[in-house]
């Protein structure tokens, strides 16, 4: 009954995150599944029935639709009503997955294009460290694709680590982990950042002034992100922070080394992610078994998700609200969130679902679904149009291309989400399109829009 | 205007978004083939030639609107698909979204991407410093760039409504026509910088494929008649 929603795994250094794409839906397919309980099936039945009912809180194109479904018809009848409505969601839930993602890109591109703090290279990260100072061609190709090499391995083993952690119930530790990392977030980058800002605008602010901003800012974050809150403030907050986390990642690593990475990252997404033997797969496996949620860290979601914390299922008084949590436990269990580095300064992003406690029938069927995507995937988007941006010579077109190539990518993500019901990496298509998308644009595409331009010709 | 025009019809609709990126995605793939043909096409050739390099210019111009038409024509093909997959899907036997509302949406996906990209270099350049046509060209260029992208922009969108009619009714004769038109500005905008040539046809073409679109979407005189005495 878990539909398998796409888990998008990002990977960034600093908070090795796979993020995955998600569907937050969790229409119970009782066919799917092999050896699934009757317990499951009923949920599925009291599901079907419950969003049969609701037919308010969903604005979307099948909102009509709903009403219709009556009452549940078993196997194949649920099967096709299941895979009806989630292909109907789809363009909502596209849609509502290009919003943030468009925001974040704009953001990065923005502050590219203004502050120059971005741009200068002003050294190299530890995980990457081979210089690509070389002069020759030959060398630095090879310094970058062991740069790549070191990245990823750091990622691989972050990922296990996180897996075997998650394996062996040491909550605690992952726990204080992430919020070690928003924690480094949240205060430190939104210092540079903001100092970098005011500087470009030749804006003077005294300390004070900045302690109060940034301790604000970082506290509502925390809570926001780590704990309830809105669930407006809290896609703003993630989307600053994958903004912030892909901004440090276009300034320090270095040129080739970055599309060499982004390449091997949405190999090494595509592999972790599909493969029996992956460790995202482990853990979600592994989670599923625990009937546990995936502990809410590192995904955007794009409807509220009410998880119960960490592993307790509601009071079970209400039968309708367990099953809720059943099903939010079966959605949270389907985001797979990539590790976090505790000891990299970068943290990954969270985006725990704010809890919420199930009230009422019509409050859960307004929760619906959402799309859930890893922030990671955020963050390696945002630093593909950043990288863009920055260093294409072809300036804005080259940008508008690679938006528009990550976005297209980004709708086959989701149409294969919905075709699979599984968890599905997010990047490969996207980054790929992105980096055709990419290099043509800036080799080919370019003389010819100048040519075109400088003769005032149309097409 | 083309924006304001994504807002007040488009942005609504999450499906129309979709469409609308898709559009632009196929007129960027028609645009990377057509430039990646005239690459070649350069680099094979003389680069002192300069009529060489002119002509080369012209046919790489006419092999991209040829170019553009054919992945409109795919375009039109994919989304008959895919009405066809949304009729499967919706309960009650018709599409969310008609065929006549993808030939627009489709229209404006083609006509803001090509306009994007002929006009958002210039914009980030008309930010800087610098002096319009310092060097004897014309003084006006950012203006009438920005006119003729309007105007391509706009042709688009009823290119792309006329070319899906066209299609669905099987009249190639209106495929055709809306090639020649698209040959048509293209060409004409060869006459700059006397932009006499140039502007006033591509906008009485404008005009006559707006009537013309208007006509097909079922439209008529005395429907706008009224439109516009109800309003005040």
């Amino acid at each position: 009954m878990i539909t398998f929603m796409n888990n998008s795994d990002s990977e960034e250094e600093p908070c090795n995150e796979r993020t995955s794409l998600m569907s937050a839906e969790s229409p119970p397919v009782p066919s799917y599944q092999d050896g699934l309980q009757a317990l499951e099936a009923g949920e599925a039945q009291a599901h079907r029935k419950r969003r049969a009912g609701s037919s308010r809180g969903v604005n979307n194109i099948a909102g009509g639709e709903m009403s219709g479904s009556g009452v549940p018809v078993r196997e194949s009848a649920l099967e096709n009503e299941e895979e009806e409505l989630t292909l109907k969601y789809g363009a909502k839930h596209v849609i509502m997955l290009f919003v943030p993602v468009t925001l974040c890109m704009i953001v990065v591109v923005a502050t590219i294009k203004s502050v120059r703090f971005y741009t200068e290279k002003n050294g190299q990260l530890i995980y990457t460290p081979f210089s690509e100072d070389t002069p020759s061609v030959g060398q630095r190709l090879l310094n970058s694709v062991l740069n790549t090499i070191v990245m990823i391995s750091v990622i691989i083993v972050m990922t296990v680590f996180l897996v075997l952690l998650y394996k062996y119930r040491c909550y605690k530790f992952i726990h204080g982990w992430l919020i070690l990392s928003s924690l480094m977030l949240l205060f430190l980058f939104t210092y540079i950042y903001l100092g970098e800002v005011l500087k470009t605008y030749n804006v003077a602010m005294d300390y004070p002034t900045l302690f109060i901003v940034i301790w604000n800012f970082g506290a509502v974050g925390m809570i926001c992100i780590h704990w309830k809150g809105p669930l407006q403030l809290q896609q703003a907050y993630l989307i600053m922070i994958s903004a912030l986390m892909a901004l440090v990642f276009i300034k320090y690593l270095p040129e080739w080394s970055a599309w060499v990475i982004l390449g091997a990252i949405s190999i090494y997404d595509l592999m972790a992610v599909l493969c029996p033997k992956g460790p995202l797969r482990m853990l979600v496996e592994t989670a599923q078994e625990r009937n546990e949620p995936i502990f809410p860290a590192l995904i955007y979601s794009s409807a509220m998700m009410w998880t119960v914390g960490m592993a307790k299922p509601v009071t079970a008084a209400r039968g309708p609200s367990q099953q809720q949590t059943w099903d939010a436990a079966e959605d949270g269990r389907q985001h797979l969130r990539s590790p976090s580095h505790a000891e990299s300064q970068m943290s990954e992003t969270r985006s725990p679902v704010p809890t919420r406690p199930a009230t009422s029938l019509e409050e859960l069927e307004e929760e619906e679904r959402g799309v859930k995507l890893g922030l990671g995937d955020f963050i390696f988007y945002s630093v593909l149009v950043g990288k863009a941006a920055a260093t294409a010579s072809g300036d804005w077109n080259t940008t508008l291309a690679c938006f528009v190539a990550i976005l297209i990518g980004l709708c086959l993500t989701l149409l294969l989400l919905a075709v699979f019901k599984k968890a599905l990496p997010a990047l490969p298509i996207s980054i790929t399109f992105g980096l055709i998308f990419y290099f043509s644009t800036d080799n080919l595409v370019r003389p010819f829009m100048d040519t075109l331009a400088s003769h005032q010709l149309y097409i | 205007p083309a924006f304001g025009l994504f807002i007040f019809t488009i942005a609504r609709d999450p499906l129309r978004i979709i469409i609308l990126i898709a559009g632009a995605f196929f007129w960027l793939v028609s645009l990377l083939l057509s430039s990646l043909i005239w690459f070649i096409a350069v680099k094979a050739s003389d680069p002192q030639d300069e009529r060489l390099q002119k002509g080369l210019l012209i046919f790489g111009v006419m092999f991209s609107v040829l170019l553009q038409e054919a992945f409109r024509f795919l375009y039109y093909k994919l989304l008959r698909k895919a009405i066809e997959g949304l009729v499967a899907l919706s309960e009650d036997g018709c599409s969310p979204i008609s065929i006549q509302q993808m030939a627009y949406v489709a229209g404006v996906g083609f006509g803001l991407m090509s306009g994007a990209f002929s006009m958002i270099n210039l914009l980030a350049d008309a930010l800087g410093p610098g002096t319009v046509g310092i060097h004897g060209d014309s003084q006006l260029y950012f203006l009438t760039s920005a006119f003729m992208t309007m105007v391509l922009i706009f042709l688009h969108t009823f290119w792309g409504i006329l070319f899906f009619h066209g299609c669905e009714h099987q009249r190639w004769w209106e495929i055709a026509a809306v090639v020649i038109m698209h040959l048509t500005v293209s060409g004409l905008s060869f006459c700059n910088p006397l932009y006499v040539g140039s502007l006033v046809p591509s906008y009485l073409l404008m005009a006559a494929a707006a009537a013309w679109a208007y006509l097909l979407s079922g439209g008529s005189a005395q429907n706008l008649w009224r439109f516009l005495l109800c309003k005040c």
